[in-house]
């Protein structure tokens, strides 16, 4: 008997060995690697699409694909990127980082957690799965209206159902983000003293709570309309489409901010990290998130401008979304002023970090010209409008996602990653990401619509440059999957505190991390003294 | 459509690209931003979009100049020692508070645009808009004058999947319609929009507008044409499977030219209502003869 649980505590020290581990784990880390896998996979299946698109808007005329197949390609990118690649690569990050930056063993509800990933494969096999069935996939867009989203054939329930699901993964991993926050830090460690990657994460996941419901009402509101006979949407019914917009964005204006803020928490870890300064204005960056949070909750309507609102309901929108520029500023100055008089080296992570405040800047600039409502009725369902959306979430997010892996990678890994493979992929990226998307804006304003799979031929130059961008930054991709895979077998041995610059509690760690983070709290008075935490 | 046809298509495409690239033309490089427009609408939201596009350039110039600055002089490899200051409540208070007021001031322009946009009243015509899939249907209101109006023939047989008519050779490629819109200038033109089936977005960037036509609403939108010509837009709302090619195409006449036209209209719709009268009459007999046979 004694033997028996002597091999049965042994056992639990690490892994278990063979892939079932990988179904059954419920460690924090496992589960982190799974959900970053998935995110990875996922950014290819959507970016294939995406040259699937820009393939197809190389030239005036169709060339490749049916309209219908690229209306198909637009939905499923967007819906594949979204909720199957940004949303999955932030939660695995913190799936590894929450624990050990909060001093703790693992995650607060490990079973939840592996639920949690597991429920993605699922649902996005039944969204992919969709392409195939009778009448083709989903091809009224992310966003789904109706009634177009109505005309959807035998695929629209397991479309439905693929939110749902994806939609019950993100609550779950959001519930257990905050149980985790509230629950596991270190003894003396208070809320303001946590790390800002924390800090977002916290204010994201209530943002999740609070958002993923409503979309999932939204999208049982579509089905019920389709096959119970209620006329939610159907204005012959009685109904109202644009309320259905209403209550989309009410989740989307939300989803924008949850895509976005553990981005800033990044940023903010990175920036200090190699500038060797503390990062400038703790506290006014938490209330920034905060404000940003708050916000995100009354803009949502300036995505329906162009839907003929009453004339007050578009300046209550438009003044609220201009505000979101002020806490958004804050932020940008306060990394510059982290910067300033920094002792600054340039490794990979500082480098896509860099690239996030320039080009996520850009974003929030075009954000800005957006939020003016009387422009928006040129600005609306354009170009232009892709071109500010990819700057904050590919540019933004998908760059700040980039950024961690080089930055936690070493931790991670136990091993440095190739510094010059690195830099070759900030390189050819940070390049080729603005020949794809700097033209749309030009082409969005000079009146190309979004949505099309052919256009005018007054629009070809610049989009035949923004399909080569595209090519080019696809490929480039290849890169960061070959270092990666690189930094997994081998290289230089990287040590706990693995940059010179490093504080937080995860550099107290060795490096790989132990399987159970911390197995006893560390003492928090210690580190603080150290100037690794901020107090 | 088979596969190695399509690579045909795909690589005279692509040869038809490299030669277009070979050309010195390249005139859609030009093509960068709004056009200035025909309407005061358009002009002011020109004008507002360069204000706080200036204003962005403007914000953008001081904070990665600033930025640029500090990774060219606060480089550790040139020697620099971190320094350690973390907060500063004055300039905290004066990046939020600065920002705010460049916000109040673009609020208050931006303000006067929506006021001036949404001014429908006292307008001289009317003209419904009525979005279909995939096709508009025009109605001048209180004329009897309608029609339908959807894509060219040449425009249609070009767009298809491997089509050998080259869009570059079709003029107004996916821009043109078999009957377009036509309207008078000088004249404040009150457009209703709708939708029979799905949303649509009616778009004319050079009246500095679009408005979204939804099945069970009519929204209202106007336009004061200051020069004649033609106007091209097209559909903007996602409306299924051909909604890129939905153009719209507006002509611009004098009011004199107008009512010459608009007289003509009127002349043959109730000409065609009347053969249309004919056929009706006529379809008993036809039903009855089929129902003999």
């Amino acid at each position: 008997m004694s033997a028996v649980d002597h091999a049965e505590a042994h056992h639990h020290d690490g892994p278990e060995p063979g892939l079932l581990r990988w179904v059954f784990t419920t460690n924090h880390k496992d589960i982190g690697t799974l959900y970053l896998l998935f995110s990875l996979l996922m950014f290819f299946v959507g970016g294939v699409m995406a040259l699937i698109i820009r393939a197809e808007l190389f030239q005036p005329g169709m060339q490749l694909v049916d309209p219908y197949f690229f209306n198909e390609m637009t939905t499923l990118h967007a819906l594949v990127m979204i909720f199957g690649a940004i949303m999955p690569g932030f939660v695995g990050l913190a799936n590894w980082q929450v624990p050990m930056m909060l001093g703790a063993p693992d995650m607060a509800l490990p079973r939840l957690n592996n639920w949690s990933f597991w429920l993605l494969p699922f649902a996005f096999t039944l969204l992919l799965s969709t392409m195939f069935m009778p009448g083709g996939g989903p091809a009224g867009g992310w966003t789904m209206y109706p009634p177009l989203m109505l005309e959807t054939g035998q695929a629209f329930p397991f479309v439905i159902f693929a939110v749902h699901i994806m939609g019950m993964s993100s609550i779950l991993g959001a519930i257990n983000i905050i149980a985790t926050i509230f629950n596991m830090r270190a003894p003396g460690m208070t809320l303001m003293m946590m790390p800002l990657f924390i800090w977002t994460w916290l204010i994201t996941a209530f943002l999740l709570i609070a958002a993923m419901p409503v979309l999932a009402g939204a999208v049982t509101m579509l089905l019920t309309d389709q096959y119970f006979g209620t006329h939610f949407f159907n204005a012959a019914g009685g109904g109202d489409p644009v309320m259905y917009q209403h209550i989309f964005w009410f989740f989307g204006h939300p989803e924008v901010y949850i895509m976005i803020l553990p981005a800033f928490g990044i940023v903010s870890q990175i920036i200090p990290t190699f500038a060797r300064k503390p990062l400038f204005g703790y506290a006014s960056m938490v209330y920034a998130t905060a404000s940003i949070a708050f916000l995100s909750f009354i803009v949502w309507a300036h995505h329906m401008f162009t839907v003929g609102m009453p004339l007050a309901g578009e300046l209550f929108f438009m003044y609220a979304t201009m505000l979101i520029a002020v806490p958004t500023g804050v932020k940008v100055f306060n990394w510059v002023a982290t910067m300033w008089q920094g002792a600054m080296t340039f490794e990979t992570p500082m480098l896509f970090a860099l690239a996030f405040v320039v080009l996520f800047s850009i974003g929030g600039f075009s954000g800005l010209m957006l939020a003016i409502a009387s422009v928006d009725f040129q600005y609306q369902d354009g170009y232009f409008v892709v071109a500010h959306f990819h700057y904050v979430l590919v540019t933004g997010a998908a760059f700040a996602i980039i950024a961690a892996a080089y930055y936690w990678l070493p931790k991670w890994t136990g091993n440095m990653y190739d510094e010059q493979l690195g830099k070759l992929h900030f390189w050819t990226s940070v390049v080729s990401v603005n020949i794809l998307y700097f033209p749309q804006h030009f082409v969005g304003l000079a009146g190309m619509p979004r949505r099309i799979p052919d256009y005018a031929v007054q629009f070809t130059e610049w989009n035949m440059v923004s399909t080569v961008g595209a090519f080019l930054f696809g490929f480039s991709q290849l890169i960061f999957v070959w270092l990666v895979i690189k930094a997994i077998r081998g290289g230089v041995k990287a040590e706990g505190r693995s940059w010179e610059g490093a504080h937080g509690m995860e550099w107290e760690l060795p490096s790989p991390a132990p399987y159970h983070s911390f197995q006893t709290p560390p003492d928090i008075s210690k580190i603080v003294a150290r100037g690794d935490l901020h107090s | 459509m088979k596969w190695d046809k399509r690579l045909v298509t795909i690589t005279s495409g692509l040869a038809g690209g490299l030669a277009l690239a070979a050309t010195p033309a390249w005139a859609g490089l030009g093509e960068l931003n709004l056009p200035y427009g025909v309407t005061s609408i358009a002009h002011m939201n020109y004008d507002l979009n360069m204000l706080v596009l200036w204003i962005t350039i403007f914000i953008g110039i001081i904070v990665f100049g600033a930025m640029g600055y500090s990774i060219y002089h606060h480089r550790k490899s040139q020697g620099a020692v971190a320094a350690q200051f973390h907060h500063n409540t004055t300039i905290e208070v004066v990046w939020t508070v600065i920002p705010l007021l460049i916000l109040v001031g673009m609020a208050i322009a931006a303000t006067r645009g929506l006021v001036l946009m949404y001014d429908t009243d006292n307008a001289e015509m009317d003209i419904k808009v009525t979005g279909y899939q995939w096709q508009w249907r025009y109605d001048y209101l209180g004329e009897g004058v309608s029609f339908y109006s959807k894509l060219d023939e040449q425009s249609n047989q070009a767009r298809q999947l491997g089509s050998p008519l080259r869009p570059e050779r079709v003029e107004h490629y996916l821009r043109n319609v078999d009957k377009p819109l036509v309207v008078p200038i000088n004249t404040k033109i009150r457009f209703l929009i709708t939708a029979e089936d799905v949303i649509h977005g009616w778009w004319v960037p050079e009246f500095g507008w679009k408005m979204d036509a939804i099945p069970g609403y009519v929204n209202r939108a106007w336009t004061k044409i200051e020069q004649p010509g033609v106007y091209r837009g097209q559909c903007a709302e996602l409306c299924g499977r051909d909604h890129g090619f939905m153009p719209i195409v507006v002509i611009a006449k004098t009011p004199e030219e107008y009512k010459k036209w608009l007289a003509e209209q009127k002349e043959r719709q109730s000409a065609s209502e009347g053969a249309e009268q004919a056929s009706a009459e006529r379809s008993p007999a036809v039903d009855a003869a089929q129902t003999q046979s």
